[in-house]
């Protein structure tokens, strides 16, 4: 009797502490989430995305040249990221037995867990060392390829959800297999793998590490490819370690706005692939 | 009568196959290029220093001496010590959420809880700067004297520090690990539970049952953990202090291996500090490469070994109580 009342309670001591657990974890979520929105909210306002940035010591300014840095430099990582992150999706889920699929899928999740800092360098030997100064182009090239293994991921499991009488209907009315895969399935994915696209997008537009030294940084406006350019995350950075009170205010209003975006595409995401599931559950 | 169509139709598939494969490829070649050019642009160093590079301190880029021991230790302790944070939190939350929590409560949780995954590395280092530095200081001060004579925690109290950047550590890898064991405790029989619980053990018993039928895969959400750990950059960068020294003291600053490549790549005058600085990338690009495959292959081997008897459960009569 003595012995189950003790195995009774350390069973709901143990159920207790998992649930403490999942509260602990909630925790720093709330304290940077507040932080962040306190600090930022109060120190973000128009000049943030209009102005550029002033000389040290004058106060005000804003991020602007850095804002538009992170837009051309995302847009350079899809160029680079989404038609092969979509056709090796494409190719994961039609022939998903193959030797080949095996080593990609394998490789997509090792190549997610290799460190930003180390892709980083890659495209730094790649890009920046053969014309021996930093450029946008390197900064796209290394977020690009961060971003490729994410697209591949998504874009094959948002395929699979597809049911495959579509595909094996299309391909008794005598289409061809590149037919159905991109005229049947891939319409049929589509909102899915957009807003896993935007998810990645987010999720890089938040990179710091691999931009150190390939894109740099410019206090200048700058759009031209083939020099530095100013990133959100390499500002706020820049920001953060400096002595002075109003950058560290700045750096929390790119904070804020860096935190922002990606929570917007993460529910966005979670909504659309919840919908998708349902959809094509009945 | 028309002519068949289909020799062009397979030629067609084949082109499709062709076509998109070679994409497909593309994945594989480009982690085969990172290894070989981190390997190239690293030559320089690993033939004037050798095995030596990772077993001398001295980190001396004016006078060309490059050790990296300090930096392999601050990786691995920092890491360890996120682990050993983290670790205990995460199976909680992966215990509760999949076993305990009430249905409603689940989704819910689950997107919070995933949400620390989605704060990028940088917004955690500002916070960390400016938040949890001062708290930690402020707690390191109010360590007694004599807890102080401890080699853990000697050293004066300057906020930033070991313990700074293993606390961000281990909140930045809860969200892997737990997510990853979540997906394997999900994958574990609802057999062996009802097993457990039909001779009568009590929730925590049943729960033990299915964490000893999935321990790979949950020593594999451990290991992907460690993997994140030990390549995380930029919010160990700002708290870690980035003072290369062999210590125990979760007081003292130290520095880790992807910080150092991200604090000195840009000061990198000459061609051996580069080069230096690149072998350092490419030992943590292997390490997280056999970390990632070890932790892959232990979730994979779960997957497999339940899916082989699920069948079986179907012709068991006793199943359909359940």
């Amino acid at each position: 009797m003595n012995r189950n009342a003790r195995r009774k309670h350390l069973s709901n001591a143990v159920v207790g502490l998992c649930g403490a657990s999942v509260a602990l974890a909630l925790v720093p979520l709330f304290f940077v989430f507040f932080y962040v929105v306190k600090q930022g909210f109060s120190s973000l306002s128009w000049d943030f995305f209009t102005k550029m940035p002033k000389p040290v010591g004058e106060a005000g300014g804003g991020m602007a040249n850095a804002i538009v840095g992170t837009l051309i430099l995302i847009g350079l990582a899809s160029l680079v990221a989404i038609p092969v992150g979509l056709i090796s999706g494409i190719y994961l889920s039609e022939y998903p037995k193959s030797k080949l699929a095996t080593a990609v899928r394998f490789t997509a999740d090792v190549l997610n867990g290799i460190p930003s800092i180390v892709i980083g360098i890659f495209a730094y030997a790649l890009v920046v060392l053969p014309v021996k100064h930093f450029s946008a182009l390197a900064g796209g090239v290394a977020l690009g390829f961060m971003m490729i293994p994410i697209i591949t991921r998504t874009t094959e499991e948002l395929l699979n959800l597809v049911p495959p009488t579509l595909r094996e209907g299309a391909l008794a009315l005598g289409a061809t297999r590149s037919r159905a895969a991109f005229t049947v399935m891939l319409p049929a994915a589509l909102p899915g793998i957009m807003t896993g696209i935007l998810v990645s997008l987010a999720r890089i537009s938040g990179e710091t590490a691999p931009l150190l030294f390939t894109s740099f940084s410019n206090r200048f406006w700058s759009t031209t490819l083939s020099q530095p350019i100013a990133s959100l995350t390499v500002q706020i950075y820049t920001y953060a370690i400096s002595p002075y009170e109003d950058w560290h205010r700045q750096a929390w209003a790119g904070a804020l706005v860096l935190v922002s975006v990606v929570f917007l595409f993460s529910v966005l995401a979670r909504v659309v692939t919840k919908r998708l599931e349902r959809m094509h559950r009945t | 009568m028309p002519k068949s169509p289909k020799p062009r139709r397979k030629g067609e598939d084949l082109g499709f196959r062709a076509g998109t494969g070679f994409f497909a490829a593309l994945v594989v070649l480009l982690v085969a290029g990172i290894a070989f050019v981190l390997w190239r642009e690293s030559r320089l160093s690993i033939a004037k220093f050798g095995f030596n590079f990772w077993r001398t301190t001295i980190w001396d880029p004016v006078a060309g001496e490059f050790g990296a021991l300090p930096f392999i230790w601050g990786t691995l302790y920092s890491s360890f010590l996120a682990l050993l944070i983290s670790t205990p939190v995460a199976l909680g939350i992966a215990i509760f959420l999949s076993e305990l929590s009430p249905r409603f409560l689940r989704t819910p949780l689950a997107f919070l809880t995933e949400l620390l995954a989605a704060i990028p590395s940088i917004v955690y280092g500002l916070w960390g700067v400016f938040v949890l530095v001062p708290l930690v200081r402020k707690l390191e001060v109010l360590t007694p004297a004599w807890a102080r004579t401890l080699p853990l925690f000697s050293g004066p109290p300057l906020g930033v520090g070991m313990l700074s950047a293993a606390l961000i550590l281990a909140v930045m890898i809860i969200p892997f690990t737990s997510s990853v064991a979540r997906e394997v405790l999900k994958a574990v029989p609802a057999t062996q539970r009802e097993a457990a619980y039909a001779l009568g053990a009590t929730r925590w018993e049943a729960i033990q049952v299915a964490l000893r039928y999935g321990r790979t895969g949950v020593i594999g959400a451990v290991i992907l953990g460690l993997g994140r750990a030990i390549g995380e950059t930029m919010a160990v960068t700002m708290v870690i202090g980035n003072s290369p020294q062999i210590t125990t003291s979760l007081f003292a600053p130290q520095y880790t291996m992807a910080a150092v490549i991200a604090n000195e790549f840009t000061e990198a005058a000459d061609d051996l500090y580069l080069s230096a600085l690149i072998e350092i990338g490419l030992v943590l690009f292997a390490i997280t490469l056999l970390i990632n495959a070890a932790s892959r292959f232990l979730i994979w081997s779960v997957n497999r070994d339940v899916k082989a008897p699920a069948p079986k459960r179907a012709t068991l009569p006793v199943g359909e109580a359940a």
